[in-house]
């Protein structure tokens, strides 16, 4: 199994969500992110004083997924919050041992 | 005199407007506070609501309005707890000149008492012992407001009854000296005393949530109908006046400090307006019966221009005014009083009334400065050493609304607890 995690942004995630509901994955995690890559942050003006922002909101999804599916549902997150421009985030997988299902307490695969 | 009521329910309504402008600054400086330390920002206003409350009944109308000591204060024995300033001998209530109760103007001036004490705590927001701010509150409000509340308004020395009125009779309609400069010389002494914020120019301070702030200039704008509107002390065109002035200077401050940001920053801010709007409001009070709508423009304009450029004081000479009262109720109190000179319609520069009363405006506002600033600092430097202005700096690192008053304003990720004690 495989953790997949994409760092997009957020205004990217109905569509993100969309796509990946259409490749048949049934679950997500969604939370709020900030970080930045290559782009800059931005500039807040208050009272005249200036505040460089460096951290800028982003939003992380997360996708648990059989070894099979990992590849796969990479490119459908990539192809779904990509813009073009700078800042659009990363996507990455990551191994994961072993998934439990909380309500019925089945292992593996079977849980996803 | 006879009973007047409309003029009686005006007051009454004036001084609930005054009293709104209080919680309405809390939220104004809450929202421009960080996240951590909101609820200490909008206590240090209950606070002074409560402290000054009780003392205005006290001493502090005696103080302002009672016979005269040597022209800085009125006899706080005089009319201790409202004794005499109720009824008559014959047991009716005492009417003033304007057909009001005098009982109804004691609670419209104990409420520009409050809100005067509360606008200091933006200087010293999120660094200061609550306690202490108590205290101070007390004493401010005795040794600083009240005294200068008889000065201009009582018959005392700025006022025109006073040696400079042979110059021209002083002008001060709402409280640009009594209230304003009073208040931002205050804070200018304090936050030299107390001190910067820790991170004060290295971290970022910014607003936590100005929808708040925006919220609390709306408030104080509605108030200040009272605040302003009230000092005609009765229903007539006096009050019709300032409330035109009132609105005209406002919207045009607001105008002057959102093109000051455009063409400095490049962006017209929200903060900017609602910043705009307490100078424009701040710049009329004491010229808000004297000049002409159409003067009231210039007011306006003016104050938004150079309260815009005056919050940057701070950066560049180094101190922690946190929230910038210097920098619009000192700036814009000290040109609202001056701008009487230049543009009364009857004794100003503009409408060919000489220097006379612009010299007049001038002495009152450099005495109410100094007199402020030298109570003030008698007053932060006695309770240094004694009760202790600053809060620790690990109260002050993670947030002073824990640390002292044991709460939080907003949730963020905890784990759940459980009653462990209930007090009853």
């Amino acid at each position: 199994m495989k953790l997949v995690t994409g760092v997009i942004q957020p205004h990217r995630l109905d569509d993100v969500k969309s796509a990946l509901e259409a490749a048949g994955v049934r679950g997500m995690t969604v939370s709020e992110a900030s970080g930045y890559g290559r782009q800059k942050g931005h500039t807040e003006v208050y009272r005249g004083a200036e505040y460089t922002v460096d951290l800028v909101p982003k939003v992380r999804v997360e996708i648990l997924v059989s070894d099979a599916d990992a590849a796969a549902i990479v490119d459908v997150v990539v192809g779904a919050a990509q813009t073009g421009k700078i800042g659009d985030g990363k996507v990455w997988t990551v191994p994961v041992d072993d998934v439990a299902r909380v309500r019925t307490g089945e292992h593996g695969d079977a849980a996803l | 005199m006879e009973l007047d009521t409309g003029a009686t329910a005006w007051m009454l309504t004036s001084a609930s407007l005054v009293l709104l402008m209080t919680p309405g600054l809390a939220l104004f400086y809450g929202g421009m506070v960080r996240g951590k330390s909101v609820l200490n920002m909008m206590m240090m206003s209950f606070g002074a609501i409560a402290v000054t409350g009780v003392i205005y009944v006290l001493w502090g109308w005696s103080m302002s309005y009672g016979s005269d000591i040597g022209g800085i204060i009125g006899n706080p024995f005089d009319q201790f707890a409202l004794q005499g300033a109720i009824y008559d001998e014959a047991g009716n209530f005492l009417i003033d000149d304007f057909g009001v109760p005098g009982i109804v103007g004691v609670g419209f001036q104990a409420t520009f008492a409050i809100i005067t004490v509360a606008l200091i705590s933006g200087a010293i927001a999120d660094r200061v012992k609550f306690g202490t701010w108590m205290v101070f509150a007390g004493l401010w409000v005795t040794f600083a407001y009240f005294p200068m509340a008889h000065m201009v308004w009582g018959g005392g020395l700025l006022s025109g009854d006073g040696p400079f009125a042979s110059i021209a009779a002083p002008i001060d309609f709402a409280g640009g000296t009594v209230v304003h400069i009073n208040a931002g010389a205050a804070a200018l002494v304090l936050a030299l005393v107390v001190g910067k914020r820790k991170g004060f120019g290295t971290e970022p301070m910014r607003p936590h949530n100005l929808t708040l702030v925006m919220l609390g200039a709306a408030l104080l704008w509605f108030g200040w109908f009272g605040f302003n509107g009230g000092s005609a002390f009765t229903a007539d065109g006096f009050a019709g006046l300032a409330w035109v002035n009132t609105t005209t200077a406002t919207a045009a401050a607001v105008i002057g400090w959102l093109v000051v940001e455009k063409l400095r920053d490049g962006s017209a801010t929200s903060l900017g307006a609602a910043s705009g709007v307490v100078a424009g409001l701040v710049a009329i009070t004491p010229a808000a019966g004297s000049v002409s709508p159409f003067g009231s423009i210039f007011v306006g304009v003016i104050a938004g221009v150079l309260s815009a450029y005056a919050v940057g004081l701070k950066y560049k000479l180094g101190y922690d005014d946190s929230l910038d009262v210097v920098g619009v109720h000192l700036v814009a109190g000290l040109w609202g009083t001056l701008s009487i000179g230049f543009l009364a319609t009857e004794t100003g520069l503009f409408y060919g009334g000489g220097v006379n009363q612009l010299a007049v405006q001038a002495i009152i506002a450099v005495v109410a400065v100094v007199f402020s600033a030298v109570v003030t600092f008698v007053l932060a430097i006695i309770l240094k050493p004694t009760l202790g202005w600053r809060v620790s700096e690990e109260a002050e690192v993670n947030g002073i609304d824990l640390a002292v008053h044991s709460e939080s304003a907003y949730e963020g990720i905890q784990s759940g607890s459980v009653i462990k004690e209930v007090r009853a």
